[in-house]
C-alpha cells in the first residue's frame, strides 16, 4: 500500500503535533496526556497536571531516581516477559484506551460474561469504555436514587474524609505527608517505587477518632474515580477506635489496554481501630491461548500501629495474566490482629504468585491466614506467605491454612511458607492441603441435575466458602458467580 | 417406562455389560441381584450417564426418549435418579444449597419456573421430617461427617425432594442397621410406590426386599440377566447363593 496523502488540514496539523511529541519534549501543560516514555519530565508533567505542591513533586522525583537504580524482582514463581517501560504512557494516555461507538465493538466473550453477571446495559457500556457512557450510567445510578447526595451528606455528618488522593494532597497535606510512604516506603520494591513516581490517582480515606463509618466505602461510589486504573494509590487512615469497611474493584472484567498495573495501597490503624479491606480483582486475564492480559503487580500493606487494632484483608483474585500481590500486616501495636483471606483462581495460561506477610512486632499479636488457590488449564498458582515474629513479641499466635484445588492435570499449585520466629513463646500453626475436584463429586452433582460447569462452580464455591463468607454481602453473591465463570471450559 | 435392549458397556475398555435386556413399566418395582463383579453398579452408572462408562452396543429408551443420547444432568431432569452406594461428600456446600440448585436446574431444563427459597424449604423440610432427619443436617455440607446410615437416609431425602419418575437404587441397604433399613425401606415405598413411578433396586441381599416388596427379581451374572422371576426368586437366592447361576 502506498502512503495516502493527507488532504485534510486538521489531520495534517494533528499529524505534525504527534511527530513533534515523538521527537522531543514539548511541555504543553494544556495537553491531556504525557507522551510515551518515562523520564523526570514525565514525573514533572504528572505532578504539574495535578497542581501538586512542591513537596509532593520532590517526593515523586526522589522515588523516580531511586526506581532507576532498582531491578524488577525475580524471586516469584512467575514467568514475566521483559517490560519496556519507555514504550508506555504514564498519564491519561488517550490512545491507550480507544473509545468505542457502541457495545457491538466489544469482544463478544466479554459481553457474555457481563450478561452472566447480570450487569445492566448502561453499566456494561461504562465498563467496556463506550463513548459518553460514563455520564449516562453515573446519572442513572445516582440521580434516580440520589445515592450520591445522601452518601456524601452522611459521610460528612460522620466526619469521614473520602476523596481522591489528588484532592487530599491539596486539601489535607499534613495528613497525607504524615502517612504517605510510611507503610510502604518508596524503596520497598521496584513496582512500589515506580508507583510513587508516577501514580495517577487513587483514594484517600480518613476516619476520625471513635467514628464507625456509616457505610461500606467503595470507589464505585466516588464519581471522580475515573481513569485511576494504571498506577493507583490508596491511603486509608483509621484513627483511634474507628471502623471502616472498604470495597475495591469490580466483578465485571474491565476493558483496559494498559498492560502494567502497579498499585500501592497503604492502610493505617491506630489504637482500637479496625479496617476491613475487600478486593475483587477481575482484570482481563488474556485469551485462552495466553495472549494479552494485564500484569497486576500490586503492593498492599497495613500498619496495625495502635494497640488492639485490627486489619482484615479479603481478596478474590480471578483476573490478570500475571498477579504479584501480597497484602500484608505489620502488627506493631500490642494485641493487634491481622487477617488475610484469599481466593485466587488461575485458568488457561494465567500465573498468580500471591499471599501475605504477617510481621508480629507487638506483644500478643495474632494473625490468621486462609488461602484458597484454584488452578485450572495450563495455569500456575502459588501461595507465598511470611510469618515473622520479632524477638520482643511475646505470646504471638498465628494460624495459617493453605488449600489448593486442581482442575485437570496441566496446571500447577505451589505453597511457599516462610516462617521466622525469634521468640520462643510464639504458637505458629500451618496447615496445607492439595486436592483435585474428583470425578465422583462431579458426577454426583450432575446426577442430581447440574450441568458440568454448574457442578464445577458449586464445588469450587464450597471449597472457597471460608473466604467468600468474609466478603460483604453485595460482593459475595457476585464473587460466587465469578468463580464459576472464571473456570468455564476448564473441565471435560 | 424404561426399556433396555442388548446393552453392552465397557469401563476403561473392559467389557462389563454384555447384552443386558430389561423392561420396567410404570408402577413396577424391580430388584436386580447378583454376585460381586456381575456389573450391578456399572448398570446404574451407565444408565445415569457417568462419563467413562462407554456403551458399545444396544440401547435404552426412557419415557419415549433415547436415554443414551442425553447427558447425565439431562437424564436427571428427564426424571432418572441414582441412589449412590457411596454418597459423595461436597465440603462447603450445604445440602439445602445443593438440592435447591439441583432441583431448579432440573426445572429449568424442563421449562418449569424455579422454586423460591421459601417454597423449596417447605418441600425440603417435609422430606427431611419424613426420613427422621433434623433440619440441622439439611444445613450441613453435603454428606460431610455423616455416618454411613445418615448418608443413605440423605439419599432418600434427596430422592423425595427431586421426586423422580425412575429411581435406580444402588445398594441403598448396605451399611444400614435394622432400624435405618426399615426407615429407608418405608421411604422408598412412600416416595416411589406410585402408579406413575418405577424403581430398580440393586442389591446383594434379600433383607431390603422384606420392606420393599419387588414385583420382579432378576439375577445379573457376567453382564447379563440370567434369570428372572417373582419375589420368591430372592428368597431362593438367599438360601442357595449365586454359585449355580454364575456359571
Amino acid at each position: 500500500m502506498t502512503d495516502t496523502p493527507i488532504k485534510d488540514q486538521a489531520a495534517r496539523d494533528a499529524a505534525a503535533k504527534v511527530a513533534e511529541y515523538e521527537h522531543g519534549w514539548s511541555a504543553d501543560i494544556e495537553t491531556d496526556f504525557a507522551p510515551k516514555g518515562l523520564t523526570e519530565d514525565t514525573v514533572r508533567f504528572i505532578s504539574a497536571k495535578k497542581n501538586e505542591p512542591d513537596w509532593m513533586l520532590d517526593w515523586r522525583l526522589k522515588a523516580f531516581r531511586l526506581w532507576q537504580t532498582m531491578d524488577a524482582p525475580d524471586w516469584a514463581k512467575l514467568n514475566v516477559p521483559p517490560i519496556d517501560y519507555q514504550d508506555a504512557y504514564y498519564y491519561a494516555a488517550p490512545k491507550a484506551k480507544k473509545k468505542l461507538e457502541s457495545l457491538d465493538e466489544v469482544d463478544p466473550e466479554i459481553l457474555k460474561v457481563y450478561e452472566k453477571l447480570g450487569i445492566p446495559i448502561e453499566e456494561q457500556k461504562v465498563l467496556a469504555g463506550v463513548e459518553g457512557a460514563r455520564k449516562v450510567a453515573v446519572d442513572a445510578v445516582f440521580d434516580s436514587v440520589s445515592v450520591a447526595t445522601t452518601f456524601r451528606e452522611e459521610l460528612k455528618k460522620a466526619g469521614v474524609i473520602f476523596l481522591s488522593i489528588s484532592e487530599a494532597i491539596r486539601e489535607y497535606p499534613d495528613l497525607v505527608k504524615k502517612w504517605l510512604g510510611r507503610v510502604v516506603p518508596v524503596r520497598d520494591n521496584y513496582f512500589a517505587a515506580l508507583n510513587c513516581a508516577v501514580f495517577s490517582d487513587g483514594t484517600f480515606v480518613y476516619i476520625p477518632e471513635g467514628v464507625r463509618c456509616p457505610m461500606e466505602l467503595s470507589t464505585y461510589f466516588r464519581i471522580n474515580a475515573e481513569n485511576t486504573g494504571q498506577f493507583e494509590r490508596t491511603l486509608i487512615i483509621a484513627d483511634k477506635g474507628s471502623y471502616v469497611s472498604y470495597l475495591e474493584g469490580c466483578t465485571a472484567p474491565m476493558r483496559d489496554e494498559n498492560q502494567l498495573h502497579a498499585a500501592v495501597v497503604e492502610l493505617v490503624a491506630l489504637d482500637d481501630a479496625e479496617i476491613k479491606y475487600s478486593t475483587v480483582q477481575n482484570w482481563y486475564p488474556g485469551d485462552a491461548q495466553g495472549k494479552g492480559g494485564i500484569y497486576n503487580f500490586v503492593t498492599k500493606r497495613a500498619l496495625c500501629q495502635g494497640a488492639r487494632s485490627k486489619v482484615s484483608w479479603t481478596q478474590v483474585e480471578t483476573g490478570s495474566a500475571i498477579t504479584w500481590k501480597y497484602p500484608s500486616c505489620v502488627l506493631n501495636g500490642d494485641d493487634s490482629v491481622g487477617e488475610f483471606y484469599s481466593v485466587a483462581v488461575t485458568n488457561n495460561y494465567q500465573q498468580a504468585d500471591t499471599g501475605t506477610k504477617m510481621i508480629h512486632n507487638g506483644k500478643r499479636t495474632r494473625s490468621t491466614i486462609v488461602s484458597k488457590g484454584i488452578s485450572a488449564g495450563h495455569s500456575s498458582g502459588t501461595y507465598r506467605g511470611l510469618v515473622r515474629v520479632a524477638p520482643q513479641a511475646e505470646g504471638v499466635r498465628n494460624f495459617t491454612q493453605c488449600d489448593s484445588l486442581l482442575l485437570g492435570d496441566q496446571c500447577g499449585a505451589h505453597t511457599v511458607p516462610y516462617i521466622e520466629v525469634k521468640n520462643p513463646s510464639a504458637q505458629i500453626e500451618h496447615e496445607a492441603t492439595t486436592s483435585k475436584i474428583s470425578d465422583d463429586q462431579l458426577f454426583y452433582a450432575m446426577q442430581r441435575g447440574l450441568a458440568q460447569e454448574e457442578a464445577v462452580a458449586l464445588i469450587v464455591n464450597g471449597f472457597a466458602k471460608e473466604v467468600l463468607q468474609q466478603l460483604p454481602m453485595e460482593f459475595a453473591v457476585e464473587a460466587q458467580k465469578l468463580l464459576g465463570i472464571s473456570l468455564e471450559g476448564s473441565v471435560g | 417406562m424404561l426399556s433396555i435392549s442388548n446393552l453392552h458397556a465397557t469401563v476403561a475398555d473392559k467389557p462389563i455389560l454384555k447384552g443386558l435386556s430389561l423392561t420396567i413399566n410404570a408402577g413396577e418395582i424391580h430388584a436386580i441381584m447378583g454376585p460381586n463383579g456381575a456389573g450391578k453398579s456399572t448398570l446404574g452408572y451407565t444408565l445415569a450417564g457417568r462419563p467413562g462408562y462407554q456403551v458399545t452396543a444396544g440401547g435404552a429408551q426412557f419415557d419415549g426418549q433415547d436415554l443414551l443420547a442425553l447427558d447425565a444432568h439431562e437424564r436427571a431432569a428427564a426424571g432418572l435418579f441414582l441412589g449412590f452406594q457411596y454418597p459423595v461428600e461436597i465440603p462447603g456446600v450445604s445440602n439445602v444449597q445443593f438440592l435447591r440448585e439441583s432441583l431448579n436446574a432440573q426445572r429449568k431444563l424442563r421449562g418449569e419456573p424455579p422454586l423460591s427459597g421459601a417454597d423449596f424449604l417447605k418441600v425440603a423440610r417435609a422430606q427431611a421430617d419424613a426420613m427422621g432427619m433434623d433440619l440441622d443436617m439439611l444445613k450441613r455440607p453435603v454428606n460431610v461427617g455423616f455416618s454411613g446410615g445418615e448418608k443413605k437416609r440423605n439419599e432418600m431425602v434427596q430422592m423425595g425432594i427431586l421426586n423422580p419418575k425412575l429411581a435406580l437404587l444402588d445398594e441403598t441397604d448396605s451399611g444400614l442397621d435394622i432400624d435405618a433399613l426399615r426407615i429407608v425401606g418405608e421411604g422408598i415405598n412412600r416416595i416411589m410406590r406410585k402408579p406413575d413411578k418405577a424403581v430398580l433396586l440393586i442389591t446383594h441381599y434379600q433383607r431390603l426386599l422384606d420392606y420393599v416388596q419387588p414385583d420382579f427379581v432378576h439375577v445379573l451374572a457376567d453382564g447379563k440377566i440370567v434369570r428372572s422371576g417373582g419375589p420368591e426368586l430372592a428368597l431362593e437366592l438367599e438360601r442357595d447363593g449365586y454359585k449355580d447361576l454364575a456359571a
